[in-house]
């Protein structure tokens, strides 16, 4: 299973690898992924990480764009309840998570692409831990491909449309007083 | 695309680091492929982009392509931003329209497929490329300086800071927790390797601490809250209350004297409970500053109010006031200095060393007081039922080195148990038996000190000791207490039967370290001491600007390097002051009136109280002063009308849409 994680994503058909998308906060999260570089510990290299200021930056527009984009799992990094470094952002990205759980299930998207981790910025090893299991999680969910599902669903409504004669969908023109 | 400073031109350059990054990811595939996305006119690979013709490199290529923009894909941005933004701004294009990649600790040192890391590589630069098309040109924010300094801690490390930093004028808070300074170091009887004694040097030290004109020196005292940032800390202070006032006490003692008790009762905790004091006390003869302290768990009159006080009768000054309260002080500091000092690893947690078990058991810290001239025994080493040990085993590696307890080598434990051994021989005339793992004598002139003592017939064996018992399996062994260990030099098990045993105990965290690093807003490292914001080179200064530390606080260290590291620390606070003021990163967020709906939904949630609402306007307004950028508020806001300078939700999305662009 290990041996898997780090294979790249060049390859034939059968060669998926997961993309994961991760929102590290400075002071914690992201100084100890930087710990883990010092240390050489080993991750997959599915993850790419994006620097916010405080995991209470995330909002979770970012995370549905990162879904909507092709990423197939994201993962939130902040400091430990109690050592934010400003206050209390983290608890406000729990809650942001909380909600986007119950979202996601909602949108068709397995909450388990989603997680979210606390690791202060001494705690290298916990970085490649979170990302080798979400990597790993995500592998056994498959691939999100989101967009394709999206091609699908517009394609039935394209379908319906010429059926019914009637759209089903706003027009453009509606849409973009919304 | 905005077109804020005309075209967007973006120059790329992608560093080897040596072959730190180069032998893992395809540099060259690398800048080959940031060619190819959109606004990049110029991408290059060079080995050190850091270096002075890396640097040059961008300058030069800034001037000639008339970039606007520059990603620098190399290594971590908290080690280099700072010098890739200040190259871009020498050039003449604003500091902030730099953004780096982090492609040596998030890419090359964590990753071994080249293939997998070079496509990482290209999808965190496709990020970076599309991101730095929406930067914007920013000012560093600069916030005065207040030149007070707090040093926290009033052991060795605490006094050299406080010391020093006052002797270049500026004022100094020195906060100790105990009723006097000194901290660990005044405990100590002699000092390796010169063998001075540790009052002789200390003593003028806390002298000059307490006369210094520069320094409020605040003893029986906590810092309890710190709010603020660098060059403007406002930090409240607890003052314990002592019951005497310091003011009118010359450390006469006739209240000690004269106190009910006529024998001391209570374990005197300055000589780790080996004998006894009164409830009023002096800590020690040279506490500074020289005011006794009435123990609140011990005084009759405080603990019940039914004494006759005759303390307070025999004090002729009227120093001595049981109405004290407990008093809170708030100081206003530009950077802090926490000196917060170890705590000797507790023995009863290694049971196989019988400490608590057997009296005859002690620890290294309790023999430097047994050895001093001022300690219990008046400087007699004598057992506990008051015999002169004639055999004495020295146990090394006490909770340190040990997976079980604490895994780190407390460096000073070889020294101080060469250096007992040494006082020990000196004052008993014992057989005196060291056990240790390895001798770790680093230090200017520790290996001499060694060699002297090998030379002072005092036996070596080497091997961990597994147990102290006192289990006699022969007569000689009758009455005594058996180390047992396996000498690896010789190969063979040995049951040395001793009087006395010393246990070489490490360095450990205090108990309150985590609480002390949450009001500091600091970092631990994972075995709990604080973390310095660079392990080599910023070893004194903490991810919280204007946060320094010194001392044991930060790791087991002798008391050379302990005073090297206050300094240092002082030096940094003393630099931060005469600057007069310090930039900080323009990440604060604000409010776009013109689309702010007043919903008031971001008001609350700012912990800085920043944001206020404007009942006139009906829009919410941020203070500028009083924003740090998190950019929790900017998150919340449900009609995108906050935005955080560096991190708009442009930028992140862009960012989000580069690392996936590649299917």
């Amino acid at each position: 299973m290990e041996k898997s994680l780090m294979t790249g994503s060049s390859g034939g058909a059968s060669s998926w690898e997961p993309r994961i998308v991760a929102f590290f906060c400075n002071w914690c999260t992201y100084t100890a992924a930087d710990l883990a570089g010092v240390s050489r510990m080993r991750y997959a290299p599915n993850v790419r990480v994006i620097r916010v200021m405080c995991s209470g930056r995330v909002d979770p527009q970012f995370v549905l764009d990162a879904f909507a984009q092709g990423a197939d799992g994201v993962l939130i990094g902040g400091c430990h309840p109690g050592d934010c470094h400003y206050v209390e952002g983290n608890y406000k990205a729990l809650r942001r998570v909380e909600f986007l759980y119950r979202l996601l299930e909602d949108l068709g998207i397995e909450k388990d692409r989603l997680s979210l981790v606390w690791i202060s910025a001494s705690e290298g090893d916990r970085v490649r831990v979170a990302v080798n299991e979400l990597t790993e999680r995500v592998r056994e969910l498959g691939p999100l491909n989101l967009r394709h599902r999206y091609e699908e669903l517009d394609r039935e409504v394209e379908i319906h449309d010429r059926h019914s004669r009637t759209p089903v969908r706003p027009s453009e023109e509606v849409a973009t007083h919304v | 695309m905005p077109s804020q400073n005309g075209s967007v031109r973006i120059g790329v350059y992608v560093c080897h680091c040596g072959f730190n990054i180069a032998s893992v990811i395809d540099v060259e595939a690398v800048a080959q492929f940031a060619l190819t996305l959109p606004g990049v006119v110029v991408a290059r690979d060079y080995k050190y982009m850091c270096s002075e013709p890396g640097q040059t490199l961008i300058e030069d290529d800034i001037k000639e392509h008339n970039l606007n923009r520059i990603v620098v894909a190399a290594c971590s941005p908290l080690l280099h931003e700072e010098t890739f933004r200040t190259a871009a701004e020498r050039a003449g294009i604003n500091r902030f329209h730099v953004q780096m990649v982090n492609l040596r600790e998030h890419g090359a040192w964590v990753h071994d497929d080249r293939a997998a890391a070079t496509a990482k590589a290209k999808d965190l630069v496709h990020g970076a490329v599309l991101r730095v098309h929406y930067h914007k040109p920013l000012q560093p924010k600069r916030v005065p300086i207040n030149k007070a300094v707090l040093v926290v801690g009033g052991g060795i490390a605490g006094i050299h800071a406080a010391i020093t930093v006052a002797n270049s004028g500026k004022p100094v808070y020195l906060v100790e927790r105990e009723p006097t300074i000194g901290g660990n170091m005044a405990k100590y009887d002699k000092t390796f390797p010169t063998l001075d004694c540790a009052a002789c040097i200390l003593t003028p030290k806390m002298n000059a601490v307490r006369s210094h004109p520069n320094i409020t020196m605040w003893t029986y005292s906590e810092v309890v809250q710190v709010d603020g940032y660098v060059g403007n800390y406002k930090v409240k202070v607890r003052r314990k209350p002592r019951y005497v006032r310091e003011d009118l006490c010359v450390g006469c003692l006739h209240c000690v004297d004269a106190c009910v008790f006529k024998d001391p009762k209570f374990p005197d905790t300055f000589n780790i409970g080996m004998n006894k004091r009164k409830p009023i006390y002096l800590p020690f003869a040279q506490a500074t500053p020289k005011v006794v302290v009435i123990d609140p768990e011990a005084c009759i009159q405080l603990k019940t109010g039914k004494c006759k006080q005759a303390c307070a009768a025999a004090c002729e000054r009227g120093g001595i006031n049981f109405d004290m309260q407990e008093e809170i002080q708030e100081i206003e500091v530009g950077a802090i200095i926490v000196a917060t000092g170890f705590q000797p690893f507790d023995a009863t947690r290694a049971p196989e060393y019988g400490y608590g078990v057997y009296p005859n058991v002690y620890t290294s810290m309790e023999i430097e007081r047994l050895v001093n001239a001022s300690g219990p025994t008046g400087g007699e080493v004598v057992l506990r039922d008051g015999t002169r040990p004639k055999s004495i085993g020295v146990v090394y590696c006490v909770g340190s080195r040990d997976e079980r307890y604490n895994r780190w080598c407390s460096r000073v434990c070889c020294m101080t148990a060469l250096k007992l051994s040494h006082l020990l021989k000196e004052h008993t005339g014992a057989e005196i038996y060291n056990f240790y793992i390895d001798m770790r004598a680093a230090g200017k002139g520790y290996e001499e000190f060694y060699q002297r003592i090998l030379n002072e017939r005092v036996h070596f064996i080497r091997g961990k000791v597994a147990e102290v018992c006192d289990w006699a399996l022969d007569p000689s062994e009758e009455g005594k207490l058996v180390i047992r260990v396996e000498d690896t030099l010789t190969g063979y098990v040995r049951r040395i039967p001793v009087d006395m045993v010393v246990l070489a105990v490490g360095l450990e965290p205090r108990a309150d370290a985590q609480e002390v690093r949450r009001i500091m807003n600091m970092s631990c490292s994972s075995e709990g001491f604080f973390l310095e914001k660079h392990p080599k080179l910023a070893p004194a200064p903490t991810y919280t600007d204007g946060v320094f530390i010194a001392g044991c606080c930060q790791g087991p260290k002798d008391i050379p390097d302990t005073v090297m590291q206050a300094g240092y620390a002082a030096a940094e606070a003393m630099a931060l002051a005469d600057t007069g003021f310090f930039e900080i990163e323009p990440n604060t967020a604000h409010i776009v009136e013109e689309e702010c709906s007043g919903c008031k939904s971001c008001v609350d949630l700012c912990a800085y109280k920043a944001i206020s609402f404007n009942e006139v306007k009906h829009k919410a307004e941020i203070n500028p002063v009083l924003c740090k950028g998190c950019g929790v508020c900017v998150a919340s806001c449900p009609s995108g009308s906050i935005r955080q300078d560096l991190f708009e939700d442009e930028e992140i999305f862009s960012e989000i849409e580069g690392v996936l662009a590649t299917v």
